[in-house]
């Protein structure tokens, strides 16, 4: 049955299976942040988000002996995590609908518009401001550019900081974030164009 | 024969993680590679955005709050004594 899991998902699973707490431990230190960040998309506060983490674990506890690696331990801690949210979202009846959160349909611009010509220009729909080098490239190892994509996710609407986080942060599949999300693959395309355009519009304004 | 016009840098622009995804149909995708041989602002604007998703890689999460990760462990520990 679990011939597709990763050697490492095996581990942890049988570790967890036996109570090991330094496989609880691997597992924090891989997904807990991760964990946080998904439930914070569905709820209106990190309190009532650190309590869906509490009440999704108490479900993959009681879930664990069943895991039978149909899917990657991580989609299906995710998807318990997204789950539990989305019915906790619905109790606290705050939430506001998953697909009106930064909505993927809605036609925002990956760049500002004026940086292109305009209809009346000879060449409508070219680079009027064109993207500059980005020297030095220290400036892009240094700590500061972390900084400033960090604070440009946080601003991120939650959906869009959920994806990107998974996707370029953690290094989910496309087809993993859908599965966690119960996203379609071009919802979830675009809205990790969005996210990802924001961030690079940041570190355009950092590399000034 | 190509009918198609060609795409201006502002539709460009929108197809950079569709075809970093490798989900453009292959017509759109060599078209979206035509144009980035003759636009220096395009070819710059996929390399900016894989700049990026490489530096966004190196972001670290950091642990969750070291309160919650006790209260998870508490519930891990009851759990093993329960079972």
């Amino acid at each position: 049955m679990r011939q597709e899991l990763s050697s490492q998902d095996v581990r942890l699973v049988d570790g967890l299976r036996a109570g090991d707490e330094l496989a609880f431990a691997e597992l924090m230190c891989l997904y807990g942040a991760g964990m946080l960040r998904v439930a914070e998309m569905y709820v209106p506060s990190r309190a009532i988000a650190e309590e869906v983490v509490q009440e999704a674990w108490l479900g993959v506890l009681k879930g664990i002996g069943k895991f039978e690696g149909r899917s990657s331990l991580k989609t299906w801690l995710f998807r318990i995590v997204a789950n539990t949210a989305k019915t906790r979202g619905v109790r606290e009846a705050r939430s506001v609908p998953f697909s009106s959160l930064g909505d993927a349909r809605a036609g925002e611009p990956a760049v500002d518009p004026d940086r292109f010509l305009g209809d009346g220009e000879r060449f409508p729909g070219h680079w009027a401001v064109p993207p500059q080098n980005w020297a030095p490239e220290r400036k892009l190892l240094a700590k500061e550019a972390l900084d400033v994509i960090e604070r440009e996710i946080a601003r991120l609407p939650p959906v869009q900081r959920a994806v990107i986080t998974m996707r370029d942060v953690q290094g989910f599949s496309s087809e993993e974030v859908c599965n966690a999300l119960d996203v379609s693959e071009t919802n979830q395309r675009v809205l990790l164009h969005r996210a990802r355009a924001k961030v690079r519009g940041a570190l355009e304004e950092y590399m000034k | 024969m190509r009918l198609a016009r060609e795409l201006a840098c502002k539709e460009i622009v929108e197809l950079v993680t569709a075809y970093l995804e490798d989900v453009l149909p292959i017509d759109d995708r060599e078209r979206f590679e035509e144009h980035l041989v003759f636009c220096d602002g395009c070819d710059r604007y996929l390399e900016q955005m894989r700049v990026t998703i490489a530096t966004t890689e190196r972001v670290d999460l950091g642990e969750l709050p070291p309160e919650l990760e006790e209260r998870l462990l508490e519930a891990f520990r009851d759990w093993r004594s329960s079972s």
